[in-house]
């Protein structure tokens, strides 16, 4: 019985993380004058019970759904993807150039496109450590770091060059064509269908890893490369693939930023999404399915932030540094193996005592 | 002929190389030191984050610049320490505490900097070093005016270059800590203390990488501001993968960053034609260009980013 | 009064008890055996000997002290020093700095000269050969070994632990290995060394204590008992098993076989991209058993590994049915040439340990039916034939649905056997069928190996345990240096012809 109530303690270990950590952020909220349980109120309430807060979560939702999902599929082959970043930029700059350069077309087709090239955009950029990767062994985070980087600043230059609006105060691009614009779901929020995608797509993912011989190679691959190459799976193969597949999300992430909530490229549009779609992804455990609900987490933090700064007076950037304390502790709540525990040493001394007692009945 | 090319510009640029690359310089001392010992420090950016803050800290409540410097160190070391744990003896992923550990640094001094600075943050000047000029050494043309003419932390990492070297290659302290980076179980069957080992010196990059952050604030911006750190922590890490995990090697490679990001403030002005973006984005060019180069041929420590447990079924 | 006494100790790993009141009492100066077969619980004892492990109950005490050993460095200070089976150097850096790390401390400069100088000074008076300023990469196995134990002399060892230490060494290296261990008892130094190899144990040591599954089971003097007696206590019954298709084995090979596997002058490198495979021959028939045996470490996991397809051969050829395999990879060999391979890392290759034993079952056919059908997983028939082939290869476990991390090794080592062998192959190489296994388990694996032969496939037999390797094989093939010594039948194969093979003499390989 109280092996079933560890177990059960254990296994929602995530939630406790998630806990702790806001309580240590409270304490962070006290330390600037604030009233915790007010902020919070207003943290959560905005973000989740009111419509046009709702709305705002669920925009900030759609980047780092997808951007997370970004990282756990290359994580399923054991590779870490950390050019979310860059890689959603470039799916924005191609898809913008889709938008806005291609002839006159029927809109479904012209819509289409974009997203391809969007996505095309985004795996292009994760092909790159991908192949450098699989073939020269070089570690993915590095150049995925430094690809980020690389990115932002070509679609700076691109935003703020050729494809800047004529007499634009700010680099930002020309807007994309009307029928371009991807249908709201939430009036009068700015809430798009993006989100919808990325869920849709996160279930599509769930079920591929889980039960096709294509999930179960990657996964394979993931666990352990040498067997996976001993039962006959192309490892390389396999993780050019998972960087593609993720870059591509990535580049959707991107996306449908700019078809969806600015109607055009901006510089430097992204608040880091592709960094919150790596905490989204630990949260998540590195599963598909769980990704959204890490993703309306995170979203909310964000979207309530500044309404709750608004209405309480504390600080924005507090909650940035609670997200901090989030992947710190779930991240460490996820290393922790049950039998490293102090409950796992507990339980084997009572299973060993029942047996003695066992042996000592039968004895008599 | 281009007006850069004249020797009272070389010396400009070299002398702004030099001052860009001190913080990178500092943070990549330290990531040498922990990749020795076979742990990732994922969280430089991180620490140079918390130096800066700490140092702008230090200086705001004291008026004194080596408090702030003293300030500073401690809040990298306090990040190290955090991230210490977290990877060394709980085992988490090393990049994932890293990151961890940069997001955490991120919003807390954020959020403490408007706190504690108030709206004054980004527009009152903070007391900081002035340049201590070496007399004579500072008259050798064009090297002298760059070199030796800085401040105090400039001097500071030349000492400290020669002195990590020697410490890693020629102490014994030096041989355990290669041990550790190469083989922990063999280390630790030697007798080395290799989690003991692992936290001194990711404590000691959390040190040094502060000081990267507390210089930029004690002796180039006077203020803090938000995110100041800019992602330095990361081309650090370039730095020392391009240094061949050396320390002379990853302060010259800490240079060239620092050198093209000189030449890209300076050729913005002599040259708008071509985008400045060119510029900025060159020094990730490089270092990408360089790890396929160079990779193969040089190995990182063998045992570097696993983490160590010893009853290991 | 024993110098050093074991007492008591227990040490369980979660419900697993590997350590049951051991208590042992080791004479100062002596040489003392710890025989006992893999599993015993030897190396456990010894680790916790070392600080490694702690024990749950129980103590160790030196000349009635009682010791507090909680790392390495403790047991150090106490003077025991441990030589691993599996040596804790580091590659990249020389003797000297092996020698002296974790031992010099602080930041002082190391004194090159003086410790070379004391390092060489050491080694000489043993008859030891080394040079301090050689990377520990540049040696061989023997000389690595002496790196091990100067190590330990160096921290002023007077107790040397030696864990299975003849198992890396070539059979030419271990008559030096022999008179160095004497050396050091004569220099007044107490050996401990963990063997399961019963002719060592009566060459070298003075006393010798048998542990079986956790227990002490028996103890003796050396001069006063002899293998046999040794081999009853250290496996609870005469080690000569029944091996009921014997009979098949005495039938031999049908004359009218035909050949299933030609290999031609097979050029290989191993990971370091040193030549493992230098000119390699030789045919196995169907309904034949080849094995190769040699020393660990002469080519023999290569030959394995170019015949399955996990490494590229430089030259040469794999023909299978007459077919050249060599363009084929791993997924093709599998599937269409029919070739099933037990790798030698069980835990590491063999298996995806957090997997079920059910996937792990169908590790190798995941991507067809009945596992999958149009891409899409089929877990019902997965299940269905993991439990169908657990209970025929007599598999224990809870369910299918358990981890393959939680079997016993014997069990794992069954769930790839049944896996490869259901696949109904034509060629089975299979890497040291038997190690770490108990009893049971290798009389399990022998026989199901033996009744392949009535089923006409080709088996590869590699293995560095001569006698399982005689138990099964028509043909004996010795690898030495990445060649093929010798090919002997089965009544030539002697063993002291098969050690000279396995040492390079007599076949124009120098040793």
């Amino acid at each position: 019985m109280t092996a079933r109530i560890m177990e059960v303690l254990f296994a929602t270990r995530t939630a406790w993380a998630v806990l702790a950590a806001l309580i240590v952020g409270s304490v962070l909220i006290l330390a600037g004058g604030g009233d915790p349980i007010e902020a919070y109120r207003t943290l959560f309430g905005e973000a989740f019970f009111d419509r046009f807060g709702f709305g705002t979560t669920l925009v900030k939702m759609s980047p780092i759904l997808l951007a997370g999902l970004a990282v756990v599929i290359p994580l399923r082959a054991g590779l870490f993807n950390v050019g979310g970043e860059g890689q959603l930029y470039m799916g924005a700059l191609f898809s913008s150039i889709a938008a806005l350069y291609l002839p006159q077309m029927h809109w479904a087709l012209h819509l289409t496109l974009c997203v391809l090239a969007g996505m095309a955009g985004g795996a292009l950029w994760a092909l790159i450590p991908a192949l450098l990767k699989a073939y020269r062994g070089i570690n993915e985070v590095i150049v995925t770091l430094l690809l980020n980087y690389i990115a932002i600043h070509l679609v700076s230059y691109a935003a703020g060059g050729p494809m800047m609006e004529e007499g634009a105060p700010y680099p930002y691009s020309t807007e994309i064509p009307l029928d371009l614009m991807l249908p709201l779901i939430l009036l009068p929020t700015d809430a798009h269908a993006g989100v919808l995608v990325g869920v849709v797509l996160a279930l599509v993912l769930y079920v591929s890893m889980r039960y096709t011989s294509f999930g179960f190679a990657m996964n394979t691959v993931g666990f352990n490369p040498r067997a996976a190459e001993y039962a006959g799976i192309n490892v390389r193969r396999q993780m050019v693939l998972a960087m593609i597949i993720g870059g591509a999300l990535a580049g959707l992430a991107g996306t449908f930023e700019v078809l969806g909530v600015k109607y055009r490229l901006f510089q430097n549009f992204s608040n880091g999404y592709g960094f919150d779609g790596i905490v989204a992804a630990f949260m998540a455990a590195a599963n598909p399915i769980f990704v959204p609900l890490s993703a309306l987490f995170l979203a909310g933090l964000k979207a309530g932030a500044q309404l709750m700064q608004r209405a309480t007076g504390v600080e924005s950037t507090v909650v940035d540094a609670i997200q901090g304390l989030v992947v710190m502790f779930v991240a460490a709540s996820l290393a922790l193996r049950f039998q490293d525990t102090i409950w796992a040493q507990i339980l084997a001394k009572r299973r060993d005592n029942e047996a003695v007692i066992e042996r000592k009945k039968s004895n008599a | 002929m281009p007006e850069w090319l004249l020797i009272g510009s070389v010396t400009d640029v070299l002398g702004t190389t030099l001052r860009l690359s001190v913080p990178i310089a500092f943070a990549a001392l330290g990531g040498v030191i922990t990749e020795r010992s076979g742990v990732w420090n994922i969280g430089l950016e991180g620490m140079i984050l918390a130096g800066a803050f700490g140092a702008a800290l230090g200086v705001f409540l004291t008026g004194q610049p080596f408090m702030g410097l003293i300030v500073g160190i401690l809040c990298g070391m306090f990040l190290a320490a955090i991230l210490a744990v977290l990877t060394i003896t709980l085992g988490v992923n090393q990049i994932v505490s890293g990151i961890a550990i940069n997001l955490l640094a991120l919003g807390l001094t954020a959020y403490f900097a408007r706190l504690i600075f108030g709206l004054d943050a980004t527009t009152k000047a903070l007391a900081g070093f002035t340049d201590w000029p070496i007399p004579g050494l500072m008259d050798i043309p064009v090297a002298g005016p760059v070199l030796f003419n800085q401040d105090p932390l400039v001097y500071l990492l030349y000492m400290l270059v020669p002195i990590i070297y020697w410490g890693l290659y020629r102490t014994a302290w030096g041989l355990n800590i290669r041990a550790t980076g190469e083989n922990p179980n063999a280390a630790d069957t030697a007798g080395v203390a290799v989690f003991m080992v692992r936290y001194m010196c990711l404590i000691m990059s959390g040190a040094l990488a502060a000081i990267g952050g507390a210089y930029i604030v004690l002796a180039q911006v006077f203020v803090f501001t938000e995110h100041m750190s800019a992602g330095k922590g990361f081309i650090a890490l370039a730095a020392i993968i391009l240094g061949r995990w050396n320390p002379f090697g990853a302060v010259l490679a800490a240079l060239l960053f620092g050198f093209c990001d000189a030449l890209q403030l300076r050729l913005q002005f002599a040259n708008p034609s071509v985008p400045y973006q060119v510029f900025v984005a060159l020094p990730y060019v490089v270092s990408i260009l360089a790890l396929i180069g160079f990779y193969g041929r040089v190995k990182p420590p063998a045992a570097s980013g696993i983490p160590y447990r010893r009853e290991a079924k | 009064m024993p110098y050093i006494t074991i007492d008591r100790v227990t040490k369980s790993f979660g419900t697993f008890k590997a350590l049951d009141l051991v208590s042992i009492g080791i004479q100062k100066g002596a040489i003392h055996a710890i025989l006992g077969e893999n599993g015993a619980g030897k190396s456990t004892l010894m680790n916790i000997l070392y600080g490694l492990y702690q024990p749950d109950e129980g103590e160790i005490r030196i000349n009635d002290t009682p010791l507090n050993l909680n790392s390495p460095r403790d047991a150090i200070a106490s003077g025991i020093g441990m030589i691993h089976q599996h040596f804790m150097l580091v590659e990249s850096l020389t003797v000297m700095e092996n020698v002296i790390m974790g031992l010099v401390r602080g930041a002082r400069t190391i004194d090159i000269a003086f410790h070379e100088k004391r390092i060489r000074e050491m080694s000489a008076s043993f008859g030891f050969d080394l040079d301090p300023t050689a990377p520990i990469w540049t040696l061989p196995m023997g000389l690595r070994q002496r790196v091990e134990i100067i190590k330990a002399l160096y921290r002023n060892a007077e107790v040397l632990i030696l864990d299975e230490p003849t198992s890396v060494l070539a059979p030419g290296e271990i008559n030096s290995f022999i008179a160095g261990i004497r050396k050091l008892r004569d220099a007044g130094h107490t050996i401990l060394f963990i063997t399961h190899k019963l002719e060592e144990v009566m060459q070298v040591a003075d006393f010798v204590t048998v542990m079986r599954h956790g227990k002490v089971v028996h103890e003796a003097e050396a001069a006063s008992t002899n293998t046999r007696e040794l081999a009853r206590w250290m496996v609870g019954r005469d080690v000569v098993f029944e091996l009921k298709n014997r009979e098949l084995l005495q039938k031999g090979v049908s004359g009218e076989a035909a050949d299933v596997l030609t290999v031609e002058g097979l050029v290989a490198v191993n990971y370091r991209g040193i030549r493992a495979l230098d000119d390699v021959s030789f045919t196995v028939r169907a309904g034949e058993i080849l094995g190769i045996s040699g020393v660990d470490g002469n080519g023999q996991k290569e030959l394995a590994e170019a015949i399955a397809g996990l490494r590229p051969i430089l030259a040469g050829r794999i023909v299978v049915d007459n077919r050249d395999v060599a363009s084929l990879d791993v997924k093709a060999r599998i599937s269409d040439a029919r070739i099933a391979f037990v790798p030698e890392d069980r835990q590491s290759q063999g298996l995806v340990l957090d997997y079920p034993v059910a996937f792990n079952m169908v590790l190798r056919s995941y991507d067809r039916p009945p596992a999958s059908r149009r891409g899409v997983l089929d877990f019902a028939a997965i299940r269905k034939l993991g439990s169908d082939l657990a209970r025929k290869y007599d598999v224990r476990l809870r369910s299918v649905d358990q981890l393959a991390r939680f079997l016993s090794g014997g069990n794992q080592q069954k769930i790839i056997l049944a896996r490869e062998i259901e696949a109904k192959p034509r060629l089975l190489v299979v890497m040291q069928a038997c190690k770490g296994l108990d009893v049971g388990a290798i009389e399990f694996v022998q026989n199901t190996i033996l009744e392949l032969k009535a089923k006409g496939v080709a088996v590869l037999y590699v293995s560095t345990e001569l006698e399982h390797v005689l138990d099964v094989s028509d043909r004996i093939a010795i690898m030495f240096r990445g060649r093929i010594t010798g090919l002997l039948n089965r009544d030539e194969a002697t063993t002291q012809r098969i050690g000279e093979l396995m040492a390079g003499i007599d076949s124009g390989v120098a040793a």
